[in-house]
Parts: structure tokens; sequence; C-alpha cells
């Protein structure tokens, strides 16, 4: 069965190409998010990680690790696949689903933070929120990105972001993580500007 | 009596010239002929053929005239380049007395586009269990001369023996489906490969070859003469070879189809595929094929077999099995034995006249002959649409193939049935 | 991305692995709370049902209605000679109702192909005939991946009565593409002709099933009606449970890993006895639980997208 292209691979014919977080920069960024984790958090008490797939898993366990080397803490760290709760799945061919990973105390009576790489229209996290709902009944969940470009088109912020960058609908934010693309990185293609 | 010169005409195959088709016979032959009064038909690049002789035609009339009438077949034979056709017993009610195969008779002299010879019925309603009255269809207007259950096998041995025995008094011969029915319950396709993968069930082909070696024994032990309606399979071929080899008086039939497709078709589960006997493997084919050409399979026949279209656009196992074959015969027939016109006239016009007794039939034009011939442009090549068929039905397998060959036109006693690849009525 | 399931052909090795990965998902929400996915919201599935087969139906509907379609049972009684409404004017009917999947069972072989051409939704072959029941061999090779760990290179024996079986044929195929080698073991009048032509190049018959159990790692044991005795495929039931039917005795020749399946119904007594039906090695219990994630894995595939 075949899968949509990854929506926002270059080509060729994009204009121009911005490194918006270098490979230190993003290290700096998961860092200072794990250290307003632990504040926001009082040290991560009954709290639970999920990472949204694809780029959001591994940056949940950074932030997970992360956590763990500032504080000691091993805070549960798990991987929630929205895909089957999206409200696009007709616009695109059968989407693959992946694995949900639910660490294993479950999320009932926690904090889940979700965790994603960019926060764009909000669709994504409200598909989460809905899937997070039938897996459990968390005390609350919080919202945690590494990039927030705006445009959002549905009443969704997030609690914890890495930068903001402001961009024009048309251009598109790509992050790249060491764990699946390796090198750590975002990157801004440009529409017409 | 409108009198006809074609012109320039190939006659089987020789050197262009001209015919002169007057009172129903060829009046004179030879290059440039003239006839004044007489319709011009330009024969230039065409063939004449003797008319074609199908000795196993369904026209469905009486019973089903939603799917073909005896006016429909008619026309679709002439159409196919036809001057005679043999129409099964199958109707309903069955042709098994003189008053139905009188009735069908009557009305091919009223549609009056090719003579309709009925076939009367073996046993009472196909029954396969007495003796139908033969003498007295034998006796009757439509002189019928061929008996046969085709749809069912005459299974019970001593019913064909008897059968083959009992028309011997007035000339008859027993056209035989062979299809042991306790090998082909709920038959659906030919046993092999195909029917296993598609988990239909399967109609062996010792089905059709344990009734031929049979029944050729039977015809021989009795001196009958015998026919073999729509042989399938190479085995069957092989059993009939060594028959003729010691001389028992058997000939047999092949259908276009049988020429041509194969089992594969099947994949589809479209029904249009469907027929009795079913559609064999290639070999099958190559076997046929060489048979025909050498004679051991003495002819084509159509078993043109049309079905309405809710019986056909079902599920394979509750469809009708056959298909059409009247308007396509020529063509096929031409693309597996090539423009070898003397050994087309013998295995579509003079020898199916001939078993079916049909003297005014399979004579090739030649002065004094009876001017029932036909037309065909060898170059032509046409695409079959189902709905331009002139039969009732549009249940052809060679949907949207492209064949060789065309029917221009075709007399019957002098009279064009088919101008201009038209029926004339 | 396929259109319909009509066969297991239809299935190349990595459209059939992504089912099953896909059903392993499916399979996670059978064990929450809350046992629904919202990814067919507003899709209609028709359950198109020619022969009873409560079984297999409730499996799809339980499939559907998980994955949030609305589901339309249709079931059509009678038999084929007394046939009513045809299968074209119910296909027109069930595309004027938008039906975006119909699941056909059907008693004649190759209907589902004839549907798949009259309407414009997906088809699901639920069994047709004695052709096929592609999501039956689906579920039973994600019951032989869960319990053994693989498929490549399991040695799977098919037991019983291949020639009327639509489970063995889809069997077969998926099984050869996936890399299991399958042995089909039956009284010779049972056993189609050519069927490793057929079927699957690798597939071999055998008559005797005590020389293949030792080296299976699979077993799987199919229905086999006592009425067919009276057409003469057997002599007697007494004599096909002697030669061709599982017992206890049977069942300890299989190597220790080794697992038995039955596409069920059983007839207890004949093709397989209360011992070896009811042992550890069975999975026939959790063959009917994986039928539900299997068939939501199969629908979410075929109308999760626009694959139109």
């Amino acid at each position: 069965m075949a899968y949509p292209p990854a929506a926002h691979s270059p080509t060729t014919r994009q204009p121009s190409v911005k490194v918006i977080l270098t490979t230190a920069d993003v290290q700096r960024v998961v860092d200072r998010i794990a250290h307003q984790i632990l504040e926001k958090t009082q040290g991560a008490q009954q709290t639970v990680l999920l990472g949204i797939p694809t780029r959001g898993a591994p940056l949940a366990r950074r932030l997970a690790a992360r956590i763990s080397a500032f504080e000691g803490v091993d805070v549960p760290v798990g991987v929630l696949d929205i895909t089957l709760y999206r409200d696009d799945l007709r616009q695109h061919g059968t989407r693959a689903v992946g694995p949900t990973d639910v660490p294993a105390g479950g999320i009932d009576g926690r904090r889940v933070i979700l965790v994603d790489d960019v926060l764009f229209s909000g669709r994504t996290v409200r598909a989460a929120l809905d899937a997070l709902n039938d897996v459990g009944r968390p005390a609350s969940v919080q919202l945690a990105v590494l990039v927030d470009r705006g445009h959002r088109e549905l009443p969704i912020r997030a609690d914890y972001v890495g930068k903001n960058i402001p961009t024009a609908l048309a251009e598109s934010v790509r992050v790249t993580l060491a764990e699946p693309d390796g090198v750590d990185e975002v990157r801004l293609y440009g529409g017409a500007r | 009596m409108t009198a006809y010169l074609i012109t320039n005409v190939s006659v089987l195959g020789a050197a262009p010239t001209d015919l002169l088709i007057r009172d129903g016979v060829v009046a004179e032959t030879g290059a440039g002929l003239t006839a004044p009064g007489a319709v011009t038909v330009d024969g230039t690049g065409l063939v004449a053929l003797p008319g074609l002789v199908d000795l196993h035609t369904h026209l469905r009339e009486p019973g089903r005239e939603d799917a073909e009438t005896v006016e429909t077949g008619s026309r679709a034979a002439a159409l196919g380049g036809y001057t005679a056709v043999c129409a099964m017993a199958n109707t309903s009610p069955v042709a098994d007395t003189a008053g139905v195969v009188e009735q069908v008779w009557r009305l091919g002299r009223e549609a009056g586009l090719v003579d309709v010879q009925p076939i009367g019925a073996v046993t009472v309603g196909l029954a396969g269990e007495r003796l139908a009255e033969l003498g007295t269809m034998a006796d009757s207007a439509a002189r019928v001369r061929i008996f046969s259950d085709d749809g069912h096998c005459v299974a019970d041995p001593r019913l064909m023996r008897r059968a083959l025995e009992y028309v011997k008094a007035f000339d008859g011969i027993v056209a035989q489906h062979a299809e042991e029915p306790r090998l082909t319950e709920g038959a659906q396709m030919h046993e092999g490969e195909i029917s296993t993968r598609l988990g239909l069930t399967g109609w062996p082909a010792v089905a059709e070859e344990a009734i031929i070696a049979r029944d050729v024994l039977l015809a021989e032990h009795v001196g009958s003469r015998l026919h073999i309606c729509h042989v399938s399979t190479a085995g069957s071929v092989d059993v009939l070879r060594q028959a003729k080899a010691r001389g028992v008086q058997v000939t047999a039939e092949v259908t276009p189809h049988h020429l041509l497709l194969t089992d594969e078709k099947a994949v589809t589960y479209d029904p249009v595929y469907k027929v009795n006997p079913p559609l064999r493997t290639a070999a099958d084919v190559a076997a046929l094929r060489t048979a025909l050409a050498e004679g051991v399979v003495d002819i084509v026949a159509t078993d043109h077999a049309p079905h309405a279209v809710e019986d056909k656009e079902c599920e394979w196992a509750y469809a009708r099995p056959g298909m059409l074959g009247l308007e396509t015969a020529l063509s096929i027939t031409l693309d597996v034995l090539g423009p070898r016109w003397d050994l087309i006239a013998e295995r579509m016009s003079r020898t199916p006249a001939r078993i079916a007794g049909l003297t005014e039939h399979g004579h090739d034009p030649a002065p004094g002959a009876p001017a029932n011939l036909t037309l065909v442009d060898p170059a032509a090549r046409r695409v079959i649409e189902p709905t331009e068929l002139a039969s009732r039905s549009s249940n052809t397998p060679y949907a949207r193939m492209t064949l060789p060959g065309r029917i221009v036109a075709t007399f019957l006693r002098g009279e064009a049935t088919v101008l201009d690849g038209k029926a004339v009525k | 991305m396929i259109r319909h399931l009509l066969s297991s052909a239809d299935l190349d090795a990595g459209t059939a692995l992504e089912i099953l990965d896909t059903a392993a998902e499916m399979a996670t929400v059978a064990g929450r709370e809350v046992k629904k996915l919202p990814a067919l919201r507003g899709r209609t599935v028709v359950n198109l049902f020619y022969e009873d087969s409560t079984r297999t139906r409730i499996s799809f509907e339980a499939a559907a209605k998980r994955l949030s379609a609305d589901v339309i049972n249709f079931s059509v009684k009678g038999s084929s000679v007394a046939k009513g409404e045809s299968l074209k004017d119910t296909a027109l009917t069930l595309q004027a109702m938008g039906a975006d999947a119909v699941v056909v069972r059907h008693p004649a072989s190759g209907a589902p192909y004839q549907l798949a051409d009259w309407v414009d939704g997906s088809v699901v072959n639920a069994g047709d005939g004695t052709h096929e029941h592609p999501t039956q061999a689906l579920l039973d090779a994600y019951t032989m991946r869960s319990r053994l760990g693989r498929l490549a290179g399991l040695s799977v024996a098919v037991v019983g009565d291949v020639l009327h079986s639509r489970v063995a044929r889809s069997n077969v195929l998926l099984l050869s593409t996936l890399g299991a080698k399958v042995t089909l073991v039956g009284p010779p009048p049972l056993i189609p002709v050519d069927i490793a032509a057929a079927l699957a190049p690798g597939a071999a018959v055998c008559y005797d099933l005590d020389s293949v159990l030792p080296q299976s790692d699979v077993v799987m044991m199919l229905r086999v009606q006592r009425e067919r005795m009276n057409d003469s495929y057997f002599p007697s039931a007494r004599e096909y449970a002697r030669r061709y039917g599982l017992d206890g005795s049977r069942m300890r020749r299989l190597p220790e890993h080794a697992i038995v399946m039955h596409p069920g119904p059983m007839n207890r007594g004949m093709e397989i006895t209360s011992e070896a039906a009811d042992s550890p090695r069975s999975t026939i219990v959790e063959q009917v639980a994986n039928g539900v994630s299997v068939r939501m894995a199969v629908l979410y595939l075929l109308l999760g997208g626009n694959n139109r």
C-alpha cells in the first residue's frame, strides 16, 4: 500500500532554504524545554511523556533523558499514534498505522505531556487529544513542541515551545532529528515571500 | 425474380470471373458477362463461397423469443454467410413432435433469409427415457433427418443404440451431445488448473471422450451413421481418428470458440465465456485445429446459443451456457485455417450439407448449381460490437476483438439476403 | 493500494504484512476500555450475505463498528435455484445507498468479482462458493505469526476437504506468498487436480497424514461435511476420521511447538477430536478474536483513505 510523500519534503523547485535551528540550537532548545517541564511540573512527578510520531517520539525520549540527567527523575515515555484519529484521512491515500505504546503504569490520573516537532494548524494535537481520550483519563494534558510556526486553525496552544518561527503559509518547516534522519536541524523552505 | 451479375469475383480463390445469377441458379460464369436488367454487384477483391451450412444452431423459438427468434437468428445467419441452418430441438416445447418441427420449419420459410432445417429430439422432452416419434418427424413437412438431444447427452447406452438403429429406416443420423452426466454433475468449466484456482466444479475431458468412445463402438456395432456435436478435447480427436481409421461412419463438428478460446477466459468469472462443453486448454485447441485441417473433425458448426441478458449478467454458476456464433464463424475459421477457400467450403458448406441431407446446399458456384452462395471480403477486418449484431442477444465472446473477413453478400436460391454487408430484410 | 480484496492472490508480501502489522495495532484496541476508533466515521459498510454465516458476519460487523463505520446487514435468503432479485439489481441498490464497502458472502464462486464490476465501493470477499475466503487466510496467518513468531519457513499442513474449501485456497495462496511451505493432505478425491500449478508451485500434496505431522509447525484441519461420503469422496465418516482425523495420539506426533488450527465450525469427532480441539496447542478461540482485528485492518486499509 502506498504512502503519501512526506508532507514537507523539499523539491527542486524550492526557491530558498534557511536553517532556523542548527544542531547545537536543537540540543539547547531540548534542554530548555526539559528544564521548563521540571519547573512547571514540580519535578515531573506523576508525569508521562507521549511522543506523537514520527519525530515527536524521539523528541519525547530525549526530553525524558535530559530530565533524568538534570534531576535523576525517570519519567515514563510512550508513543501515541494518531493516524486513526486524523480528520484528513480521506484527503490522502490510506496512511499506515503506527504503533501506540502507552507506558506500563498507564495514564489515568497522571499529567500527560504530548510531544511533537512542529505546531502548525493544531489538527494533529486535536487528533492526539481524541486518541488520548480513548486510551485513558489523564489528570491533565500539556503540549510540548520544538517549533511553533503559527497559523492555528483550532483553539490550541503549546505549554512548552522551543522556538516560535513566524512563517508564511506557503513556507514549510522541516525538522530533522538524529534518530530518524541523521542530523538535528530545523529548516525553513521558502515559498513566494 | 431479380437477376444478379457479380463481376470480377474469385470463386473459391480462383482467378476473378463474373457470375450471373438468374432464376435461383448460377446461370453463367466467365469473364466479361453482360446481363441487361440484372443488378450488378462489384465482386472485386471478394471471394465467392457456397452458402455456409450450420449443423448446430439454437434459434430459441418457440419458448425463448426474448433471446432469439427464427427470424432474428435467420438474419444473423445470412449476415454470417449462411444459407442453411439446422435448428436444435431444445426449445420450449421441445421439438419432439411433428407439430413443433413443422412450426419451426414454417417460421423459417416465412423469414426467408436462410433455409431453416429443424432437428428433432431423440427422446421425448429431451428426458433421455424413451424415443420421440422420430419417423413421424422424418415424414413431416420439415423432413427431419438429424436427431439430437443437444444440451443433454443420450446417456443410456441401450437407448442410444436403439436410436442409432431406428433412424436407419429413413436415412437419419443421431447427433450426440457427448457428456457423461454422472461425471459432470454441477460442472461449470473445464476441469484443470484454472477450475482448481477458481473453485468452479470441473467438467473433465473424459466425460466427453468416454461417450464418444462408447458411441463410435455402438455405431460400428449396429452399422449406423453417428454425428458428434461440438468436439472439444484432444482425447476426443484421438478417439475419432481411430474410429475413422476403422471405417466407422462417424462425423464430428467443432465450434469456432473451441478453435480459438481457452479456459483461461474464465478467470474474470464473466459468464459470457461459460459454454457447454466448456472452453478447454491451449493443447486441446491445437489438437482441434489440426483435426479440422486434416478432416478428423469434419465440419465447423457454430452452436450459436443466444441468451437473454439476465441469463448472462449473473453469477457464473447460475448463468446459462452458450455463446453466439453465426455472425463470427467464418471470420474465426478464416483466422484458424487461413485463406484455404476450398477447405473452408468443405468444412463449412459441402460436408455439413451432405451430413444434413440438404441437397440444395453445399454446391460450388458453377453453372446450373443452386444459387446459394456468399461473398466474402477477406481483406476486411472488423471489430465485433455485441450490440451491432443482428442476433436478438449479445452474448458474443468476441466483443471488441478484431476479426478478419467480412460477409458482403449472401444469396439464397438466387435472391439476395445480404447486400453491402446488410440484411435486405 | 488495492481497491478490493477478492482473493489472497491480490496481496503481495508487502501488502499482506502491512495488513498483519495494522491488525496488530487494531488488536490493542480490543484491550482498551473504549473499543472504538473514529477512522471510518461516516463510511457505510454493507454486509451482503447470501449464506448463513453468523460468525463471519458478526466478525465483520464488529470490525466495522469498532472503526465507527455505519453497518448495514443485508441477508438474502434462499437458494440459487429460487433466486429472487438478481445480484446485479442488488448491486445497483447498494450503489444507490452509497455503500463505501460491500462485504459479500455468496455460494457461487466468483460472485464478488462481478459485484466489484457493478459497484463503485470496495468489495471484500467474505467467502465465495468453493473459491476463496481471503480474510480467513489473513487471520490464520496472523494467528500463526503471533504464536510462532514468523511465517517465512513455516511448514503448514492443510488437511481435509481441500476440493470444496475456500479457506484452503486462500491459505495456500497467502502462505506461499509469505514464504511458508504448504502441504495439502487428504483423501485423493478431495485434492483438486493440478493444485500446485493452480495456486502455488511450492505446495506439496500428500495422502498420508501421519508422515506429514512430525515435520509440521502448523496443522490446519478443514471442515469436512459428512454428506461428502454420499458422493463417494470417502467411504464413511468413520474411515475418514481414522485416516485423516486429528486425535490425541496424532497430535502427539507433532513437534513440541506446533499448533493446531481450525477455521470453524468444527465437526468434533470427524476431522478433529475434542482432545485436539481443546488442547493448549489449539488456536481455535484465538482465531475468532484475531478475525476481528484482521478485518479491521482490511477495512481500514481499503476505506481509510481516498483510494479511488
